[in-house]
């Protein structure tokens, strides 16, 4: 564990790319942009780096479809005093072409990315188009365009494989621009001041299990800081709560409330879901915190189907929250 | 708790009369006890190998001999599977059903290597191609190669075996479906302009390479390194005359996935963004001239009286978000007037969960429509996550229509 930090502007400062990875389902998306909008929240100028195409992310900031070009996806200023959040996409082909470009090679780049020639390429070297994103990344990091890039990772499993990519590579190229390229990666990746992984969780059985195996795969394997792990879709406590009818009956009684019939069944049955769901999760909240120790951002869970830019506020907030209390932990 | 979730969809399932020679059998359930194949298709983390593998226990409780193939499950749904160890031949699962229950899991490296032995000329050429590291980094990294492969174990199981039906869950990629494009996507890849310029040396025609590929590969050779280039001229080598043989087995395979004995059921959550997803695989199934025959949506919060309320309007599924909707805002009304006291907190609970209930109603109704006549599962949030038969069957009470 490498980071508690005194208050958000510290804690986003400590190092200025963070992955965001964990399986599909989990709502990796959601905690990107979350931390994204917290830090610009914080004061902090940031850029969100896609690799995966198509996702919901601009919609949470309510706008349209990102490219490769970088857009603003929400400008800074305004009541909040807060900092642009940026965005774009990046692809391997179009990263590869640069890349040639940048190095003398623009003669043949288009050739190898439009002949298909790439594919070939990239089966003889998996991880080469790892590595030209990566890469890419890592040029962003040292260029300082922005104070934090958030990397909305591939999902797990592959986030390791991809993580992995530098390490692996360097066994299968031994020389050239594509080995050089891996060390500087790897070195990015291994240094815990530039580079942390934010794990992204349920409190479910599963994704407890999956979140737990891929944090010690990527400390073994990749070498990798971890930073808190975020834990999405927590309820959040209401008072009040009842599960028996007769009791729902007793409280509209004490506030002078008459129920409609079947009512008090309803609103009963409805308080048993929540009141149970927070059992669950509270169980595993608890075996997370067991088997992980790492520090937990937790999330409230949104009432909803989709996260909007209300919703983004809500859960950006609520994580400031969670890193301003996070300070008074023992290291 | 009574969850009591709508069935929009079975009214649509009714209209296909003719078919229906007992109207009491659930039209999915009809769909295992019928079909040879069924595949479960969808994006990651919506419960696409837990469905699955209940798809597979039915047709074991149906009398069938009846083969589930996972990719990835998640660790204790694995050993309630008996697929604790990687292991690419199916295992048995004893239990108490008529038929047979068996489960393997996808090994994408075997299963291509089977493939290549398969259609090697000689046991020669199929050995320099499994020693060859570019065929290593294929069978393992070649975007779509487990896709493809899942599809081939498939049709092996189906056709070399005497299984009645095969289950196959899809990896959890956007790209699961490119195995719908297996043959063509081979053919670019092996009959590339690459591949015949690699080639062309092992028949003795160094010099007819042209200058200008030469140049081609010299400058690839330094960017990723010589070794890497000479394993993949060696492949090439190595594959030629080999295509032919895959290129008529992926038609095959894909034969078998459009022929009437399969049925492709799509497997959702009830999240804008996962709906989405699968509007796109249904979409894509659809180009392919594949019908959905199946949709199941897991993890629906149940709308707690709300759908129940607006009587004959909630039946269909447009219908039954509005009521909700409405339902839910009235109780948000009678939340924020109580607000303070204990029974404002459980008005506030029960329009939180309805207003939940009706978006996810509201995107769930279109999707019943993209795949309309096909029948629609609703499985609820359930108590724990799904690792043992009794799980097992009791998603299956909700998946076949049987809960309440």
């Amino acid at each position: 564990m490498t980071i508690f930090a005194v208050d958000p502007e510290q804690f986003f400062a400590a190092s200025r790319l963070v992955i965001v990875a964990g399986k599909g389902g989990v709502g990796k998306t959601t905690a990107s942009a979350t931390l994204a909008r917290a830090a610009a929240l914080a004061g902090l100028s940031t850029l969100i780096v896609e690799v995966e195409g198509k996702s919901g992310l601009p919609a949470m900031f309510g706008q349209g479809e990102l490219g490769y070009d970088e857009v603003v996806l929400s400008r800074g200023g305004g009541p909040d005093g807060a900092a642009d959040v940026r965005a774009r996409t990046l692809t391997a082909d179009a990263a590869l072409l640069e890349y040639l470009r940048d190095h003398g090679w623009s003669r043949i780049s288009k050739r190898l990315v439009s002949s298909g020639a790439l594919d070939v390429v990239a089966t003889a070297a998996p991880g080469i188009k790892d590595i030209l994103l990566l890469g890419k990344v890592k040029q962003l990091e040292r260029e300082g365009l922005a104070d934090v890039i958030v990397l909305d990772a591939p999902a797990a499993g592959h986030a390791i494989t991809f993580l992995q990519s530098a390490r692996s590579l360097l066994d299968t190229v031994s020389v050239g621009p594509i080995n050089a390229q891996a060390r500087d990666v790897l070195e990015l990746l291994e240094d815990h001041e530039r580079c942390q992984v934010m794990l992204v969780t349920l409190p479910e059985e599963t994704p407890v299990n999956e979140a737990v195996e891929t944090a010690f795969s990527l400390e073994d394997r990749v070498g990798i800081g971890l930073g808190p792990i975020v834990v999405n879709g927590v309820y959040p406590t209401v008072d009040g709560l009842v599960s028996d009818p007769a009791a729902v009956t007793a409280a509209a009684d004490a506030a002078d409330v008459s129920l409609r019939a079947g009512e008090a069944d309803a609103l009963a049955a409805a308080a048993a879901f929540r009141l149970d769901r927070m059992q669950l999760q509270a169980e595993q909240l608890g075996r997370l915190e067991a088997q992980l120790p790492l520090p937990q951002l937790r999330l409230p869970f949104q009432f909803t189907t989709e996260i909007g830019p209300a919703e983004l506020d809500v859960l950006a907030r609520a994580m400031l929250a969670g890193i301003e209390s996070l300070a008074g932990l023992p290291q | 708790m009574s969850p009591a979730p709508v069935r929009p969809a079975a009214d649509g399932a009714d209209a296909d009369a003719d078919a229906v020679p007992t109207s009491e059998t659930d039209p999915l359930e009809r769909l295992v006890a019928e079909r040879s194949i069924v595949v479960c298709c969808g994006s990651g983390g919506v419960g696409k190998t837990t469905t699955a593998a209940v798809v597979a226990l039915e047709g074991a409780r149906l009398g069938r001999k009846t083969v589930v193939v996972t990719i990835d499950p998640a660790k204790r749904l694995a050993d309630a599977l008996g697929l604790a160890g990687l292991t690419d031949t199916p295992s048995r699962i004893d239990g108490d059903w008529p038929g047979e229950l068996w489960a393997t899991m996808l090994d994408t490296k075997s299963t291509f290597d089977a493939l290549v032995a398969k259609h090697a000329a000689t046991p020669e050429q199929g050995e320099r191609i499994l020693a060859n590291g570019f065929y290593r980094n294929i069978s393992g990294a070649l975007s779509g190669t487990q896709e493809y492969m899942a599809m081939e174990k498939l049709y092996e199981l189906h056709d070399e075996t005497d299984f009645d039906l095969v289950v196959v869950d899809t990896p959890p990629t956007r790209h699961a479906l490119d195995f719908l494009d297996a043959p063509r996507r081979l053919s670019r890849f092996l009959e590339h302009r690459l591949f015949r310029m690699l080639v062309a040396p092992s028949r003795g025609l160094v010099k007819a390479v042209n200058v200008a590929a030469q140049t081609f590969l010299r400058t690839v050779s330094k960017v990723v390194g010589g070794d890497v280039v000479e394993d993949a001229i060696a492949f090439f080598q190595a594959f030629e005359g080999m295509e032919e043989g895959f290129r008529t087995r992926a038609a095959r395979v894909n034969e078998l996935l459009a022929a009437p004995e399969t049925a492709f059921v799509l497997v959702a959550s009830p999240r804008r963004d996962t709906v989405e997803e699968a509007h796109f695989f249904a979409d894509r199934l659809h180009e392919a001239g594949i019908t959905v025959q199946g949709l199941v949506v897991n993890r629906v919060h149940p709308p707690f009286g709300a759908a129940t309320t607006g009587g004959a309007d909630a039946t269909s599924p447009s219908g039954a978000a509005a009521v909700t909707a409405a339902v839910a805002a009235g109780t948000a009304r009678r939340a924020e007037t109580l607000e303070g006291t204990d029974i404002g907190g459980l008005y506030r609970n029960l329009a939180d969960f309805q207003a939940v209930a009706s978006r996810e109603q509201a995107h769930l109704a279109g999707l019943a429509d993209a795949v309309a006549p096909a029948p629609v599962a609703w499985v609820p949030f359930l108590r724990s996550d799904v690792h043992d038969i009794a799980g097992m069957d009791e998603v299956a009470r909700y998946v076949f229509n049987r809960a309440d």
